[in-house]
């Protein structure tokens, strides 16, 4: 496998790479908390090349040697914790990284009064951790720890927006990402009563089909639906991703229930995919379609640019279900349809974090994100508006974009294997799209109404990180090949 | 019925009313400690399970301390922001008041019944 970083030198040993990832964004979260004005531009920036830097090496220790195992502590698995980074590990980390940089650019950008804008880069910092966390984790228990910090930094994040509405959004984000860990926690207890280990190797190994052991896949499914917002569970995420802080709502749409999603995408296929039954792999395909249809729908049907964004996610966590029933052990388009539906995640994560900073610096300089408000944007606030259509691409499924490569695969990969009704609603997922984005974007070129200024107004650092992901997703579906070589790697 | 049967059935019924309580109490402070009390079941699953088998499995309860730890952080946070929406709205419950409430505030609930 050619990877960009192979061949490099490495400094430190590959084992200690994967702990980095997880404990640099998270001490550097501290060192932000410490008073001072040096640290609020510092920190941040040293974060991002850390992490880069940490994320470069272990691309080429993978390309070495296929997969990089941490033991914690030098304690073995069953008694200690495993991290470990395989090509989609990698793929996501390689996200998040692109992503937390941009927001972090968008931020400092921002001129937020100086404590909210350490408090702001401190928990997107435990974010990244937590994310970080999510993605090498190797352990049942440890997931759970790492689901926990990164949903309580995404929850107190979006508590920096103030006012009623958003705070009822809030709190009901946070009740019920509760009660997603706790239905995922309690799967994770059945399974330990069951098999005595936690260990997503030794589970795979020791797992046989029985009545404990299906009753915790599907309350561990039903917790990780519910984070991951999947249709009809999706109602919190509209209202709490519409109203918080522009970078906390990209970091949430992008990555947040991204994370529960890949958790749910490894426990199916590498963990237990002896368990569900051909049913339960189809019904997942169905919520898919559902989500697909409904998300659309409701997309079409707002007035603000931010809620149009939210409930577009809805929508395109529907494409990344269709994974399951087309990818499901022994489909012959397996490997096709893994690398179409994780590809959809990182693209739609770029295409969803790009929208979200772009309808950021709309309201910034427009004031309100509403439809009629948009009148005279293109003249208004150009950059911001082009990378808001550079995204509709990939959110369409137009080439050249990275959403159009994931859609194009799923949909050869339902129609080979006759599921004939997954590529209509992919079709028709593509034509609602269409419909919303179009219907934010063309009152954008309506001249600029009476009365009010003309003249351009610079959006800098967060037109710049808006547009700089766009482009992302966009050559995302140009130089696809690498990406896709990584994802192939844990095909089943 | 063994003993570590009896506990965790104890902590399956515990997590049962617990959720049923989550989805009919509207009060948030009841919500949270209906959060609580699932927990506390989850904990009691655990905990059952720590003795199966004759000899005492020390991973769990190694796993309940950290689920304990997890649990203070979330009620600690849900409290607070409980609190902030009594003193913004003076409700303590998640309804949206039907009359009052700035003409151009975003209500981005609305849509999504």
């Amino acid at each position: 496998m050619t990877l960009p970083f192979s061949g490099s030198e490495a400094v430190l040993p590959p084992a200690l790479l994967l702990p980095l990832l997880i404990v640099l964004p998270a001490l550097l979260a501290a060192l932000l908390l410490l008073p001072g004005r040096w640290s609020l531009r510092l920190v941040p920036a040293a974060a991002v090349l850390l992490v880069g830097l940490v994320l470069a090496a272990l691309f080429a220790a993978v390309a070495e040697s296929g997969r990089v195992t941490a033991a914690l502590g030098g304690w073995e698995a069953p008694l200690g914790i495993t991290l470990r980074a395989d090509g989609p590990a990698l793929a996501f980390l390689l996200l998040t990284a692109l992503v937390m940089a941009a927001i972090l650019l968008y931020a400092a950008g921002e001129g937020r009064e100086r404590r909210e804008a350490r408090i702001l880069g401190t928990l997107l910092l435990f974010l990244w951790a937590g994310l970080n966390a999510v993605f090498l984790s190797h352990d049942l228990f440890n997931l759970y720890v790492a689901l926990e910090i990164a949903g309580l930094s995404g929850v107190a994040l979006v508590a920096l927006a103030g006012g009623a509405t958003a705070l009822r959004a809030q709190m009901r984000y946070l009740l019920f990402a509760t009660l997603g860990s706790l239905l995922y926690l309690l799967g994770v207890a059945l399974l330990y009563a069951e098999l005595g280990v936690l260990d997503l190797g030794l589970v795979a190994e020791r797992v046989e089909r029985s009545p404990p052991a299906l009753v915790a896949l599907a309350l561990m499914t039903l917790g990780l639906l519910l984070k991951a917002a999947i249709w009809p569970l999706h109602f919190w995420l509209p209202p709490a991703h519409a109203s918080a802080p522009p970078p906390v709502s990209a970091a949430l749409s992008a990555l947040v229930v991204k994370a529960a999603l890949y958790l749910l995408v490894r426990l199916w296929f590498d963990v237990l995919p002896g368990l569900p039954t051909e049913a339960a792999w189809q019904l997942l395909g169905v919520l898919g379609a559902v989500a697909v249809i409904w998300g659309s729908l409701l997309a079409l049907r707002q007035e603000r640019l931010k809620l149009m964004i939210a409930y577009s996610t809805v929508a395109q966590l529907g494409y990344m279900l269709f994974l399951f029933p087309l990818a499901r052990p022994g489909s012959p388009v397996a490997a096709e349809a893994w690398q179409g539906g994780l590809l959809q995640m990182l693209s739609h994560g770029l295409a969803k974090a790009s929208m979200f900073l772009a309808a950021g610096a709309i309201v910034a300089a427009l004031g309100s994100d509403r439809r009629a408000a948009l009148a005279g944007g293109s003249r208004r606030v150009p950059l911001p508006l082009f990378a808001l259509a550079l995204v509709g691409l990939s959110i369409l499924g137009l080439p050249p974009s990275g959403g159009f490569l994931a859609k194009w695969l799923l949909l050869r990969a339902a129609l080979e294997v006759g599921q004939w009704w997954l590529a209509l609603v992919m079709l028709l997922g593509g034509l609602l799209a269409a419909a919303y984005l179009l219907r934010f974007l063309l009152p954008a070129f309506r001249p600029v109404p009476v009365g009010e200024a003309a003249a351009r107004i610079p959006s800098g650092a967060a037109g710049a990180a808006a547009l700089g992901l766009a482009l992302l997703s966009v050559a995302l579906g140009l130089g696809a090949a690498p990406i896709l070589a990584l994802l192939a790697e844990a095909a089943p | 019925m063994t003993q570590p049967l009896l506990y965790s059935l104890c902590g399956l019924a515990l997590v049962a009313l617990a959720l049923h309580a989550f989805l009919t109490r509207r009060h948030l402070v009841r919500r949270i400690i209906a959060l609580n009390v699932m927990g506390g079941g989850v904990f009691l699953v655990f905990g059952g399970m720590a003795s199966r088998g004759g000899a005492v499995d020390p991973v769990p309860q190694a796993l309940v301390i950290t689920g304990i730890v997890v649990a203070v952080a979330t009620t600690a946070l849900a409290l607070a922001l409980a609190l902030r929406l009594f003193r913004e709205t003076g409700r303590i419950d998640l309804d949206e008041p039907n009359d009052s409430g700035a003409p151009d505030e975003p209500n981005p609930g609305a849509e999504a019944r």
